[in-house]
């Protein structure tokens, strides 16, 4: 019992790192712009396909590909941002809300057009790592690995880099910020390509090890506001808190219960911080 | 007004003979079948679908080159179809087979692949009175709800899957435990059932057996609820999935005997798990290794209708280039076949005619013989049709190759137990 308990949380918990950085994009765009972005799962699906591409036409391994999808989605990010949101980010939530589905939709219907919905499978494997009775796949082990480097890297940025700065400053008061210089434009822009980059990146990272279709992103899009709920929406590092707990979850419930009730103990979880701390467990009091 | 009034009477009188003259052109004998069908194109069926329409579309390809449906006549009646992309979802599904009969006014219909999506057009056929053959569906259950009109082509769920647990016990004997894992859809169910009841009835434990979604990409909680000491794991569902599961067992290391799934194995596209596809079994509902043959038919005295095994596999290779037919592909081309023959022992196309001559069909064909239940309980449900196990083994310079273990009679090659991961 306590192998399989074992096996399943470790499962579970590297899972959880990678749903982190999708879901620290999510939080990212919410904290600092206040938007609540729906073409996130969508934004996903194109950094599984990036990889796929890049690894079974071009034969790139998927973990340098990674790379390519960084700089491609940072301009996807900049490109959505001036196209769809610059225009109506002072309107209100609803508008911007409207705004990202609206790119979702296009997204996802281009997407079908282009791929159709037949899964795909990036062929990529590391291999598995014994550790007595419990047996860790290579690909999983390896994106929770470039999830923590990417969480780092993300640290790193915004507290030690001026653009880092700049983009916390327009968080906590953006008028503020524009009183003291700071082209808010631009760091909106760059936050928005950074929530993007982190969603590109987990959705290449999920590629590695799950198979996927154009429409695979919404599982993960709804797992991200459950996530950020449970972290504290507009707090990055409370997203990979909370990734891992719902990775946790998702590793311990199916021992003591059938599967299928893994989103109920998931979505029970987030209906009970939402009214005990709606804040998130590491949002402020 | 009254000028207006009779006016009117005048315009409805000559339109209306208009309209019957056409019904008279209508009511002219046809010299052609429609034969109606979706496939799915796009979605998680588009591997087993477009097999399956490409069995089908060369059966079409072939009556028609052979100048038609020959009716006891001498008159022969080209087939031609109409298909829409079901994008592998019920919904569209019910809307699409709807639109076949009453827009496109199809004869016959021939199912889409997987039970879940033939059981929602079922409905529309029996509800329409029209004849369905359904060629990609094994499920039981959509012939225990009192269609009359819906013929099976495929081995039935209830006899799926359980000649593995046959194997299982020629490998060893001793074996007790099975743990099944199967997706959570119509058919699989229904074959995980049926698997669960032969196992026990054989005296085996079944420690584990739980469904999937048929989203399912994570198989980690599953493979970690597998028992210590299980002799072997079954179930599966579909290709997507399955082969899913099937790379994931491997990376976990599983230890245990055997492993038979469902669907995705008998596929060639499976050899591109590699390593991960060794010794996995699969139920096979036709394989171009089968040995069914007009001699061996005329020794159990039934008849043979249509091409032999090797002229099928000629056929379908000079059109579809180097891809080997997998069972999708027979399955396509035998529904063809099966309402050819009965279209041709009806001597019609009317609709009682043609179930009543299907009620009496008996054939051998190369996929196998074909033979429907008639009891008003089980109408339709195939019954003279068997299924073929293969397993996957190594060729002499490692690569991965499919060779039929079971039943006896038609095996290829002996079952060999899984080498430790």
């Amino acid at each position: 019992m306590f192998t399989q308990i074992s096996a399943s949380v470790i499962d579970g918990l590297l899972i959880g790192f990678v749903y982190g950085i999708a879901a620290m994009g999510l939080s990212l765009i919410w904290g600092v712009m206040r938007v609540i972005n729906l073409a996130h799962g969508a934004t996903m699906a194109l950094g599984m396909f990036c990889i796929y591409y890049l690894f079974t036409d071009v034969g790139v391994n998927p973990y340098l590909g990674l790379l390519l999808v960084v700089v491609l989605a940072l301009i996807f990010g900049f490109i959505i941002y001036m196209a769809s949101l610059h225009r109506v980010i002072q309107a209100g939530y609803l508008y911007t809300l409207l705004a990202t589905f609206a790119v979702n939709m296009i997204v996802i219907g281009i997407g079908t057009m282009v791929f159709s919905t037949s899964p795909r499978n990036v062929d990529f494997s590391l291999g598995s790592i014994d550790l007595g009775p419990i047996i860790l796949q290579g690909t999983r082990l390896l994106a929770a690995g470039a999830s923590v480097v990417i969480t780092a890297a993300l640290y790193l940025f915004l507290y030690f880099t001026r653009p880092g700065k700049a983009i916390r400053a327009v968080s906590d008061n953006r008028a503020a910020a524009e009183l003291m210089g700071i082209p808010s434009s631009q760091v909106l822009a760059l936050s928005f390509g950074l929530g993007t980059m982190l969603a590109a990146v987990a959705g290449g990272l999920t590629s590695t090890f799950f198979p996927f279709t154009i429409l695979s992103g919404s599982t993960y899009q709804l797992k991200s506001f459950v996530i950020c709920v449970l972290g504290g929406l507009g707090h990055p590092l409370g997203a990979l808190f909370g990734g891992l707990i719902l990775g946790g979850l998702e590793g311990i419930v199916p021992i003591f219960m059938p599967v299928s009730w893994v989103p109920v103990v998931e979505f029970g979880l987030f209906v009970l911080v939402l009214v005990v701390r709606p804040t998130g467990l590491m949002g402020a009091k | 007004m009254k000028r207006l009034g009779f006016s009117l009477l005048i315009a409805l009188a000559g339109a209306s003979l208009i309209f019957s003259a056409c019904g008279k052109e209508a009511a002219k004998p046809k010299d052609f079948v429609l034969i109606g069908f979706t496939a799915s194109k796009t979605g998680k069926l588009n591997v087993e679908a477009t097999r399956q329409i490409n069995g089908l579309n060369l059966w079409v390809e072939q009556v028609n080159k052979a100048g038609g449906i020959k009716m006891p006549d001498g008159k022969q009646i080209k087939v031609e179809t109409k298909y829409y992309d079901d994008e592998s979802n019920k919904d569209r599904v019910q809307e699409l087979y709807t639109r076949l009969i009453s827009s496109d006014k199809a004869d016959f219909l021939v199912s889409p692949y997987s039970s879940g999506l033939t059981d929602a057009a079922a409905v529309i056929a029996q509800q329409n009175r029209k004849i369905m053959i359904t060629a990609g569906a094994a499920s039981d259950s959509t012939h225990t709800k009192g269609y009359a009109l819906v013929f099976q082509s495929y081995t039935p769920a209830s006899r799926y899957l359980t000649g593995a647990v046959d194997i299982l016990l020629k490998l060893d004997p001793k074996a007790k435990k099975i743990a099944i894992i199967h997706e959570n859809d119509k058919f699989s169910t229904d074959v995980a059932k049926a698997l669960k009841k032969y196992a026990e009835g054989k005296g085996m434990q079944v420690p584990l057996f739980e469904g999937y979604d048929s989203g399912t990409t994570d198989f980690a909680p599953f493979i970690n609820k597998i028992p210590q000491g299980v002799d072997a794991v079954m179930g599966g569902g579909h290709f997507a999935d399955t082969t899913t599961f099937a790379r994931q067992l491997y990376e976990k290391k599983v230890p245990t005997k055997m492993i038979a799934l469902l669907v995705a194995p008998p596929e060639p596209k499976f050899a591109e798990l590699g390593e991960a596809c060794i010794s996995v079994i699969g139920a096979s509902q036709w394989e171009p290794l089968a040995k069914y043959s007009p001699e061996a038919a005329k020794a159990e005295n039934v008849e043979w209708f249509g091409p032999t095994v090797p002229e099928f596999l000629k056929l379908y290779e000079d059109k579809y280039g180097k891809e080997e037919p997998s069972y999708h592909s027979g399955g396509g081309y035998a529904a063809g076949l099966i309402l050819q023959k009965a279209i041709e022992s009806a001597g019609s196309i009317d609709t009682e005619k043609v179930k009543a001559a299907l009620d009496k069909e008996d054939m051998y064909t190369f996929f196998g013989r074909i033979k429907f239940n008639t009891t008003p309980k089980l109408q339709g449900l195939q019954e003279g049709h068997e299924m073929i196990y293969i397993q996957w083994q190594k060729d002499k310079q490692g690569k991965p190759v499919k060779a039929a273990v079971w039943p006896t009679a038609a095996a290829t090659a002996s079952p060999f137990v899984c080498p430790a991961r």
